[in-house]
């Protein structure tokens, strides 16, 4: 089997699997990350979204063999509930969540977002997250929190 | 001055603390300062934990971070049966308030015999109770001296609402910080000791039959562990999640499906609706004092599609046996009529099982939870002992769960010669809106049907109006109206498979209700707030219609392009009102700008989390009436992605805005389902407002629109 080298979550990693197989399989699978979520294994809703280099990328139509020497960035590598990244802070502040379930993929794409546009508008922060589903309707409470933390950001 | 007390009728326990009366099965208390409260409802993202635990710590007199809410088990909780009807904080909250009560009074009662001094002059903060004197225990120290293994007792009385401290108050809610550090809440994202991975075989045509089935190169498969073959049930168990989803797909390879039922045509479902055999009720009849000289009658149609659950988590569940006992682990809304169910079809008695609630993401009613755990249960049989998790696909998802029933609505009404209502006939044609577990003689369970002896097929039904009634939910008109006739024809044959989605039929009822009273104000030339106050009596009804006008200061001035639109509902005529205004903009492809909405639920326990669930299910609501229908030809529903089933995006949601009427001295009521109904119908009269057309067949789309506009009247 051949290995695929590449970084995750800033630390050094190799796997030995088929190169074929989706980066979510394996980043749920392999190493017990069940922050990105499996929702419809199409690359349609978002729940599995991660970060390869600085784009948002939902993992579960990301081949293994297509990261080989990448940065990978999922929920587990974002913050932690001592060191909270900005955007955790906000959707805590803003309650801006029913279920959750989809707030792990909406989290990293709203954090690839302000590595590329630290101070966006709504406009931008809705165009960011358009390929994320939300079926509970906390949609407008999640562009606040993201305007939030980038606010915060700025700020800091 | 003195008036006669009228005499007083003996107290009376909450409902559902008579039906699990004894306290140790609601809340316990630990020497170490904390205290579990074990409901029997269950969170579904609508933060009913939440509301739940500041009740408890309202009561008892601690700090909500005392509180540790325990997840709803048979093999703990309380039965509170099945978590929906936006009546958790109703049920649950009344019964929880009440025991926690009668605990503090426990434990009041026997710090007063310790501390010599008398109960009345007793205080408790976070749980230290206190006397005069600088006399002190607290709950903790008696905790193990305090047996609440006895029944609830109906003569204590809760705190007066001036006096609750939590209550009223935007507590953050306790489930969000681990969602946002993506800490395991999920049962999708839990593991347990050698556990397995299953996956079952679907057919794609509507109940065809697994006639044949080839293993193929199935057992090659790496950590492969069994097939399992019950009739048309079939399915896979592998060591791994990838080897199960191989092991699935080679096995749909061997399969041969036969048979299978058709489906209706889609493009008439008002005359596929209308046409089935049905059982017809009168469901509610007023008869004129002084009945009015009819002129003319006016008659209209509305139809809604199917609309699909759509949760973003595909269902899961995992199940272990231990010879004849089984431990399911589900998201289920109800884990005693899920377990039920399981008994039925396991033919085993239901203490042989327990059934325990995990998270789940939203499912807005009754989808495939239930189904996934007997998936999950029939596939750990041949686990030897191990635990089985299954998951079902998207499209499984999208195409074997139940769907909210489609409805053909029709309503005539009879006009004086003033154009004034003299009488008003409404007629639901639908298939019957829950099909919920737990509640028959047989089980609603999706493999039940497939098996080799197998149960037959459920077909649904609906809740007596007393319990706010399914197709016929909201048709009776909160209006004044000297005379009506509703009538609710449930279909008996079931070719789509319905059961509980959010509001049950209220909000085609609303939609059509609103829809048309808004046209007949504007033939009467008539402003439709006005209209609608005149009909109403009930001041709370206008409030939050007199409230909604002002904030969205109705009306404002025309627009070229922009529509406005009001209605309002109080659900289930018995739950919170509420009053929605509608800016819409758009010629063919209507965009909704903005929603106002003033909602009165009586005692908001959480205004943040009650705004939250209105704010969502505005935006559920404007998905289902912009874009949403199960699509199906023939032989099967081809809406099985988010591509053919769309929701509502990001750019495409309004702008929401809630204002909240508080009456704290109202008993509190649900808010999740309140918003729909209002929200479809206040859509489609800005929509006449800005095109001067009715669309009166949702979802309102450049289709639906053009065959308005052909249509017309």
């Amino acid at each position: 089997m051949p290995s695929v080298r590449f970084r995750l979550n800033g630390v050094e990693t190799d796997v030995d699997a088929d190169p074929d197989r989706p980066l979510l399989d394996i980043l749920r699978g392999r190493f017990g990350m069940t922050g990105p979520h499996f929702g419809c294994g199409a690359g349609e809703c978002g729940a599995c979204n991660v970060m390869i280099d600085d784009r948002a990328v939902a993992a579960c139509d990301t081949p293994l063999w297509s990261i080989a020497d990448k940065d990978i960035t999922t929920i587990e590598g974002l913050g932690t509930a001592e060191r909270p990244h900005p955007l955790q802070r906000a959707f805590i502040a803003e309650q801006a969540l029913q279920c959750g379930y989809c707030v792990s993929g909406i989290l990293m794409s709203a954090a690839a977002l302000l590595k590329r546009n630290p101070k966006p508008g709504s406009r931008e922060v809705k165009e960011a997250l358009d390929g994320n589903l939300c079926r509970c309707g906390s949609h407008n409470r999640m562009v606040r929190a993201v305007l939030r933390a980038a606010g915060e950001t700025a700020a800091e | 001055m003195n008036q006669p007390a009228p005499p007083p009728s003996p107290p009376k326990l909450p409902v559902n603390l008579a039906a699990n009366p004894k306290l140790s099965s609601w809340l316990k208390f630990s020497p170490q300062g904390q205290v579990t409260v074990s409901p029997g409802k269950v969170e579904i993202g609508q933060g009913i934990v939440t509301a739940l635990a500041q009740i408890a710590a309202d009561e008892l007199d601690i700090d909500i971070g005392r509180v540790q809410m325990i997840r709803a088990s048979t093999a703990v909780s309380p039965n509170e049966g099945v978590t929906s009807g936006s009546l958790s904080v109703q049920q649950s909250g009344r019964a929880m308030r009440h025991a926690c009560a009668e605990v503090r009074q426990i434990f009041l009662q026997l710090a007063s015999e310790r501390l010599g001094v008398d109960i009345a002059s007793l205080g408790v903060e976070d749980g230290t109770i206190s006397g005069p004197g600088n006399v002190t225990t607290s709950y903790w120290e008696l905790a193990e001296e305090v047996s609440l293994d006895r029944d609830a007792t109906p003569d204590v009385k809760p705190k007066p609402a001036t006096r609750r401290a939590l209550a009223g108050n935007s507590v953050q809610r306790i489930d969000i910080p681990d969602k946002v550090f993506a800490r395991a809440r999920f049962i999708h994202d839990w593991t347990l000791p050698e556990m397995l991975h299953g996956r079952v075989l679907r057919p794609q045509n509507a109940r065809a039959n697994l006639a044949g089935l080839k293993d193929g190169n199935v057992r090659t498969i790496a950590g492969f562990v069994a097939v399992v073959r019950d009739g048309s049930f079939a399915g896979v168990v592998c060591e791994t999640e990838h080897g199960a989803e191989a092991a699935l797909q080679a096995l749909r390879k061997g399969a041969v499906w036969a048979d299978g039922a058709p489906l209706p045509d889609e493009r008439d479902l008002a005359a596929f609706l209308k046409a089935e055999p049905s059982e017809t009720t009168v469901v509610d009849k007023r008869i004129a004092s002084s009945p009015g000289a009819k002129k003319r009658t006016l008659q209209r149609q509305y139809t809604r599609p199917y609309i699909a659950h759509a949760s973003i988590a595909p269902s899961c569940a995992m199940a272990q046996w231990n010879s004849d006992r089984v431990h399911v682990w589900t998201h289920s809304q109800g884990v005693y009529l899920l377990r039920t169910d399981l008994a039925l079809v396991l033919k085993l008695p239901a203490e042989n099982i327990i059934v325990e609630h995990m998270e789940g993401a939203g499912c807005y009613g009754h989808n495939a939870a239930d189904d996934v755990a007997l998936d999950a249960v029939l596939l750990a049989k041949a686990a030897g002992g191990r635990p089985v998790r299954v998951q079902w696909s998207r499209e499984g998802e999208m195409s074997d769960a139940p769907f909210g029933a489609a409805m053909t609505i029709e309503i005539e009404a009879d006009l004086d010669a003033e154009g004034e209502i003299t009488d008003w006939r409404h007629s639901i044609w639908s298939n019957g809106h829950v099909a919920r577990p737990g509640r028959a003689a047989q089980p609603a369970l999706l493999a039940g049907f497939e098996l080799e002896n197998p149960f037959p097929r459920m077909i649904s039904t609906n809740p007596p109006q007393a319990n706010g009634g399914g197709g016929d939910r909201n048709a009776v008109p909160l209006y004044d109206f000297p005379s009506w006739q509703i009538e609710s024809h449930r279909l008996t044959t079931m070719p789509i498979r319905t059961s509980a989605l959010r509001t049950l039929g209220a909000q085609g009822n609303v939609f059509a209700i609103e829809s048309f009273l808004d046209e007949i104000a504007a033939e009467r030339g008539e402003d439709p707030v006005a209209f609608r106050l005149r009909h109403l009596t009930d001041e709370r009804a206008k409030d939050v219609i007199r409230a909604a006008a002002k904030r969205a200061r109705w009306k404002p001035e025309k627009q070229p392009g922009i529509g406005y639109g009001i209605a309002f509902a109080r659900y289930k005529n018995t739950g919170a009102y509420c009053a929605v205004v509608a800016e819409i903009e758009g010629a063919d492809d209507i965009r909704v700008r903005k929603l106002t909405l003033v909602v009165d639920v009586g005692e908001a326990i959480n205004p943040d989390g009650v705004i939250n669930q209105i704010e969502g299910g505005a935006i559920q609501a404007t998905s289902w009436v912009l874009k949403e229908r199960v699509r199906f030809d023939r032989q099967r529903i081809t809406s099985t992605n988010w591509t053919e089933y769309p929701i509502l995006r990001f750019s495409e949601v309004p702008e929401v805005e809630v204002e909240l009427i508080q009456r704290s001295e109202m008993d509190p009521v649900g808010a999740g389902e309140a918003a729909h109904g209002p929200v479809s119908a206040a859509i489609a009269n800005a929509v006449f407002d800005a095109l001067g057309v009715r669309v009166r067949h949702l979802p309102i789309t450049r289709e639906s629109i053009i065959a308005a506009m052909e249509q017309a009247p």
